[in-house]
């Protein structure tokens, strides 16, 4: 019922120590999460929430056999987090920081390209599969465990879609942010393909934004590998270009990155696009009708 | 973070890219003793602002001697100057820059960007012999007339690199290591000091066969600077706009736009979305406003002092999903800021999330006028009838 985040999903929490850390450890836990460990160098031996904090994320893996990672640890150490996390061989990393600068992000992402580890962000709302954990800020109560799968650029953006599908009666096999950074681990298309073989996934939401080429090589994957149906919403559609709006990859520069352009280009390749970002969750579930894949009480 | 050009310049010459013998002035006096220090007869003088197309505005002008220079400078010092970059208002010059003239027989374009393509996503050397225009320009009209050098930080800068740029673009064989040179050294400032951008255009090939810096641009990553308090020193807080710096200290992020419709948002892509709402609903928004994904009330105070001090705005829309954040306390700070601040305008407020129905009870049992919508449609559509009527 799920991608990337499931029932064999063990976690450890990087920065656990912290207050975003442990904060979101415990509403991890209170929503199911397996949380199995947490890291921070200098205080191995705490416990946080009654879950053992270890210096080295080898530890975590060698002690807890934990397989995935959150990470809440200030930008200046982030990408270091990110790191540690891949070199202990996490396959699914999700980094839910701030403010990494940029170079260090084509680094690190240099670095995992091929490996078969997932990175999801960095400055992202995380990952969520309703009825089995989550990774991340998403807000508990707005999930409901069901088959359409979302991505997003965005943070509270995504909260208000996931809540306009919940209130509809239609659950989400897995939510994921990618983050709004110029450069981000998991792309539209490499979670597009996971959802493509998730047999669990029978519709995908896409959020896009301004800003960059990402929804532009979604749409080309959509029109050449995917048979299941899409609905995207972009984002910005009136932001003036050269300014920065808020998320750093946000920015329509040289005369790119338009939401129209996107628009146009996701019509193109056969998206359902939402104009009024008020009717995502009745549009899905209008399209859902439309192709018969509502299901007994949805 | 952008600089100007007499800054880049002064790194681009500490690292040994040739530059023109230059002075900065803040006075036409000044401009004049410049001149005359610098000796060389002719000068340029050039407005020092944030924004390119100075020259068509005006902003730049060639004097032929330190009285020219100082005549010019009048002209120039303290004017408003209007570019395509600048926007209608302008920006008002504070100093220009004072340099030697260069005859020139070529002018080339070289610069450094992050392209954050699939499969690239790493700096790019991109060299053009259209130097002098824009590069989008060049890129739109002309794209085979630019050379790309993919610079990927994990193989380093490489000198085979410099010399795909140097033939490409058809210079002759003195100049090929010349300017691989320089390539390798803007590399390494675009890496050791975390550039988003740098552009030099143009890179002049001199009457006497040199190759000099003749203008340049540098961009920053913001998200980097706390490393680099040298470059963070030379941030000029005049080029920003006031409202703008002061959301920056407060931590909200801020932009202001021409529309009457203010709105305050938690997280930029819905912050976006609000702005498409309140013009599909036939307003203009008065800006982007992101209080963050766990605004405090002192933030959304801050926010509100903000919003109000654009005398443009006649209706203020506030759109908030509570996640962590919870919706009584977000109502709370609402009432607290709005009867600090002694707002009013007409306001719409919009809550949905954790704890939504006790924050809407809050709001309506106060004294404060609100309405209160539920839908975003509907929000949307209401604040833009009070900023009509």
């Amino acid at each position: 019922m799920s991608i990337l985040l499931n029932q064999d999903s063990r976690v450890v929490i990087q920065g656990i120590t912290g207050g975003e850390g442990s904060f979101h450890a415990r509403e991890a836990l209170q929503f199911g999460t397996r949380v199995a460990a947490g890291v921070t160098p200098g205080k191995g031996g705490m416990k946080i929430e009654g879950v053992p904090v270890y210096n080295r994320v080898i530890d975590a893996v060698e002690k807890e056999g934990v397989n995935a990672s959150g990470i809440y640890v200030p930008a200046p150490f982030a990408s270091d987090a990110i790191l540690e996390a891949f070199d202990a061989g996490i396959k699914l990393i999700a980094c839910m920081t701030e403010g990494i600068p940029v170079l260090e992000m084509v680094r690190v992402k240099k670095i995992l390209r091929g490996s078969g580890t997932y990175l999801i962000g960095p400055n992202c709302p995380g990952i969520t599969t309703p009825g089995t954990g989550k990774i991340g800020f998403m807000p508990n109560f707005i999930h409901l465990p069901g088959k359409v799968g979302v991505i997003s650029r965005s943070g509270t953006l995504t909260y208000e879609v996931i809540n306009q599908l919940t209130a509809l009666g239609i659950g989400q096999s897995t939510s994921i942010g990618i983050g709004g950074d110029p450069i981000v681990g998991s792309t539209f298309v490499d979670i597009l393909k996971l959802f493509e073989d998730d047999p669990d996934t029978i519709l995908i939401v896409l959020i896009g934004e301004i800003g960059g080429t990402a929804e532009e090589e979604a749409s080309d994957f959509i029109k050449n590998r995917m048979q299941k149906p899409v609905v995207a919403f972009i984002a910005g559609q009136t932001a003036p270009p050269g300014r920065r709006m808020g998320h750093a990859g946000a920015i329509i520069a040289g005369g790119k990155g338009t939401a129209e352009e996107k628009v146009n280009i996701l019509k193109k390749s056969g998206v359902t696009v939402v104009n009024n970002p008020a009717q995502i969750g009745v549009v899905v579930k209008e399209t859902l009708k439309e192709r018969n894949l509502l299901f007994e009480g949805e | 973070m952008k600089i100007h050009e007499f800054q880049a310049k002064k790194i681009l010459k500490d690292y040994g890219i040739p530059v023109p013998l230059g002075r900065i002035a803040k006075t036409p006096q000044e401009a004049g003793e410049a001149a005359s220090e610098i000796g060389t007869g002719r000068v340029v003088v050039k407005a020092q602002i944030h924004a390119g197309g100075r020259g068509k505005g005006g902003g730049i002008k060639l004097a032929s001697s330190p009285k020219e220079a100082e005549e010019a400078s009048k002209a120039i010092i303290g004017m408003v100057l209007v570019t395509h970059q600048t926007g209608p208002e302008g920006r008002k010059v504070e100093k220009v820059l004072v340099e030697e003239a260069t005859e020139i027989k070529k002018e080339l374009y070289l610069g450094i960007a992050i392209d954050r393509s699939q499969n690239k996503e790493h700096p790019v050397i991109m060299a053009s012999e259209a130097g002098g225009m824009e590069i989008e320009e060049v890129s739109s009209k002309n794209p085979e007339k630019i050379i790309k050098v993919d610079a990927d930080p994990l193989v380093s800068f490489s000198g085979f690199q410099g010399r795909k740029v140097a033939y490409g673009l058809g210079l002759e064989k003195p100049m090929i290591a010349e300017l691989t040179g320089i390539i390798g050294k803007l590399y390494q400032i675009f890496m050791e000091k975390d550039a988003s951008l740098i552009e030099i255009n143009p890179l002049v090939i001199t009457e006497d066969n040199r190759l000099l810096a003749l203008d340049c641009k540098m961009n920053f990553d913001d998200d980097a600077l706390f490393r680099h308090p040298d470059i963070n020193e030379l941030r000029d807080i005049g080029e920003e706009d006031p409202l703008e710096v002061e959301a920056k200290n407060a931590g909200v992020n801020y932009i202001k736009l021409d529309g009457n419709v203010g709105c305050m948002v938690n997280g930029a892509g819905l912050a976006m979305t609000t702005m498409d709402l309140i013009k599909m609903a036939g307003g203009e928004p008065a800006n982007f406003l992101d209080v963050g994904g766990g605004a405090s009330a002192k933030q959304i105070e801050k926010a509100f002092r903000i919003l109000t001090s654009d005398d443009k705005v006649k209706a203020i829309l506030v759109n908030i999903f509570g996640g962590i954040l919870r919706c009584d306390r977000v109502a709370n700070g609402i009432i607290e800021a709005a009867s600090n601040i002694d707002l009013t305008l007409p306001m719409v407020v919009r809550l949905q999330g954790t704890n939504v129905e006790e924050g809407r009870e809050i709001l309506k049992k106060s004294s404060l006028k609100f309405e209160v919508a539920e839908g975003l449609y509907q929000a949307a559509q209401k604040v833009v009838s009070f900023a009509k009527s």
